[in-house]
């Protein structure tokens, strides 16, 4: 088991510095930051000062030390817009994120298993079938488009719910968070349908596919034989069964989540660092971008291996096979 | 093995379609949505992006309004005074071409990439397969926003940003088969015949690769044009110039808000119904290909 950590920690370091290196080539070294810092009018001289004090004329190799000599101090430039230091202008927008997020995986959570387990019970019937078809229409629909037609029905037409942005805040430990007011429920109320969509067709895709694989095994009919009635079969025997699938999925989609966000602040003009991103990418605010990404990345790989060693521990299969050179 | 199966690849797939209302229904949808692509300057009642058949009189009317000059806009015209239906043929166009192309050339460096894997083995099958891992780790919408931060925009930047998070679908795909495949008899049979590894790769190996390749490519059509949608309306996507049907989309939002939904309504759903199509398309093309489900097709 420490052995099967220690192998899962080692190659996520080495994904990290993978990562960081493609982040910092493709970001440093194939625009001319130059060209974005410098006044078009300075000479000759000006320009050959400024590229020395940035240490723009050192070797690649050695500018991406100092970088990452800087990154694990916490230091990862200033924004060239804002003028604080980018990982502070992140931080600040991540709370509003993580709140969309969660938001969208509890509705998906709480609609797709339930509705799942309905298409898994009663596949050829017209609610399973109806169910199914909504789930291919989720996966087709672009969850842009999606958001604006929220938009245009919900807030423009029926006027019930905001078009855009955050709700009221308020502080708990520090973070600040909208979800406890009405107001701000209101507000989150679309984003997180829209980003929820996606991950509720994949919930429903695989409780239904988990239901309907459990219900043809034996313990079932055992269950069932021994006079349990239906609803407590299904409520803990086959539900307890098909968990495992479903958690590590909910967990890794998690990240997706969050990459996904995106799109869905772009539209609903949503506070959070994914709406940070685009007007970044929009105004070339470079250390803001690198340092998204190096977060983001971040995320990304704490989360696989959280999942993965989580789930060696639920299912011991994994780590015989992950042992194995 | 069955009748079915043991004829022509052309007639068990029209065997296949032809049991499936639905997926027929798709194929028939999607033949439209080329034909209306590959002809949109013929069947276009205006060309859309010449701007001396525009006129600014007849911006932004609803569908089924009359022009100044008299004919009728089916579905409306946009702030420019264009013809939403034109400019949505037009739409289809580029994002079914970048789609397809994307697509094609991301299989065929991704088919290279799986095959080297599969053939070469040792480390190089390791290191090419901890890359492929460590990629698709990543949601594509996050690589394509990376690269088109990094890179800029046009067209052919949204292809190679395209190319770049597909081609580890492809390669998996390919090395799984082929490591499959390597192990079956044919090969060996060729091997002792001294056919040279080329020869044996790509004239006996991949061929039998192909089917789940194919359904993998369609599926992924479908995902290449929604992604270049979400990108172009993100404002990173296509330029101005050639308007995708996700930068239609985009042009329209601002003019969603005061109730003109005609502008991105319709482009929208061009775009839903061309993914959904390709989509049905490609689940027939797997329950097809399956090999334990193709006594079903052969009844």
């Amino acid at each position: 088991m420490l052995a099967f950590i220690a192998r899962r920690l080692l190659q996520s370091l080495f994904a990290l510095f993978v990562m960081s290196l493609l982040v910092f080539v493709g970001v440093y070294a194939i625009g001319n930051p130059i060209d974005i810092l410098i006044n078009p009018q300075a000479d000759q001289a000006e320009i050959a000062a400024v590229t020395a004090a940035l240490g723009l004329d050192q070797p690649l190799w050695v500018q991406y030390w100092t970088f990452l000599q800087s990154a694990l101090r916490g230091d990862l430039g200033k924004s060239f817009v804002a003028n604080v230091p980018a990982i502070q202008l992140i931080l600040n927008r991540m709370p509003a994120t993580i709140e969309l997020a969660a938001a969208s995986m509890v509705i998906a959570v709480v609609l797709g298993i339930p509705l799942g387990l309905l298409a898994g019970l009663r596949p050829d019937s017209w609610v399973g079938r109806t169910i199914m078809a909504g789930s291919i229409l989720g996966f087709s629909l672009p969850t842009f488009w999606v958001g604006l037609m929220l938009i245009m029905v919900f807030s423009v037409h029926l006027g019930w719910l905001p078009t855009t942005g955050r709700g009221p805040t308020v502080d708990v430990l520090g973070f600040p968070i909208s979800i406890l007011s009405w107001e701000g429920i209101r507000h989150v109320l679309l984003p997180s349908t829209n980003l929820a969509l996606f991950k509720l067709s994949l919930l429903i895709r695989l409780t239904r596919a988990g239901t309907r694989e459990a219900l043809a095994q034996d313990y079932v009919r055992f269950a069932r034989a021994k006079g349990l009635s239906m609803r407590r079969v299904v409520s803990v025997h086959v539900l307890k069964n098909i968990m495992i699938p479903i958690v590590t999925v909910v967990g890794l989609e998690f990240g997706s989540v969050i990459a996904f966000a995106i799109v869905t602040e772009t539209i609903f003009a949503w506070p959070g660092m994914g709406k940070l991103l685009i007007d970044s990418i929009n105004v070339l605010d470079r250390p803001v971008i690198v340092a998204y990404l190096l977060i983001i990345v971040l995320m990304f790989i704490v989360i696989n291996l959280v999942v993965d060693v989580l789930y060696s521990v639920l299912d011991p299969r994994v780590r015989v096979a992950g042992a194995r050179p | 093995m069955s009748a079915a199966a043991a004829g022509s690849p052309a007639r068990t797939l029209a065997a296949g379609f032809a049991l499936d209302r639905i997926a027929l229904a798709g194929l028939f949808m999607l033949g439209l949505i080329i034909v209306a692509a590959v002809g949109a300057p013929l069947i276009s009642p205006q060309n859309p992006y010449d701007l001396a058949q525009l006129d600014i009189l007849d911006s932004k009317l609803p569908p089924g309004a009359v022009g100044v000059a008299g004919h009728v806009y089916w579905l409306g015209t946009d702030d420019q005074g264009r013809d939403m239906l034109s400019g949505i043929f037009y739409g289809l166009r580029v994002s079914l071409g970048v789609g397809a192309m994307s697509t094609i050339a991301a299989l065929a460096i991704g088919m290279g990439i799986g095959l080297l894997a599969a053939y070469a083995g040792g480390w190089v099958d390791a290191v090419i397969m901890r890359i492929v891992d460590l990629q698709l780790s990543f949601p594509a919408i996050l690589i394509a926003l990376v690269l088109l931060a990094v890179l800029g925009q046009g067209v052919d930047k949204i292809i190679v940003a395209l190319i770049a998070v597909q081609w580890a679908y492809y390669a998996r795909t390919v090395r799984g088969n082929a490591l499959v495949e390597k192990k079956k008899e044919y090969v060996d049979a060729a091997r002792c015949m001294a056919f040279g590894y080329t020869r044996i790769v790509f004239r006996h190996i991949l061929p039998n690769c192909l089917p789940p390749l194919i359904v993998v490519a369609t599926v992924q059509v479908a995902h290449a044009i929604a992604l270049e949608a979400t990108l172009s309306f993100l404002g990173l996507g296509m330029p101005i110039t050639s308007p995708s049907l996700g930068l239609l989309i985009a042009n329209g939002f601002t003019h969603l808000l005061s109730g003109k939904y005609w502008i991105s309504v319709f482009p929208g759903i061009a775009l839903l119904v061309t993914i959904v199509s390709i989509n049905l398309v490609g689940d027939r093309l797997r329950d097809i290909f399956n090999p334990r489900l193709q006594s079903h097709f052969a009844a």
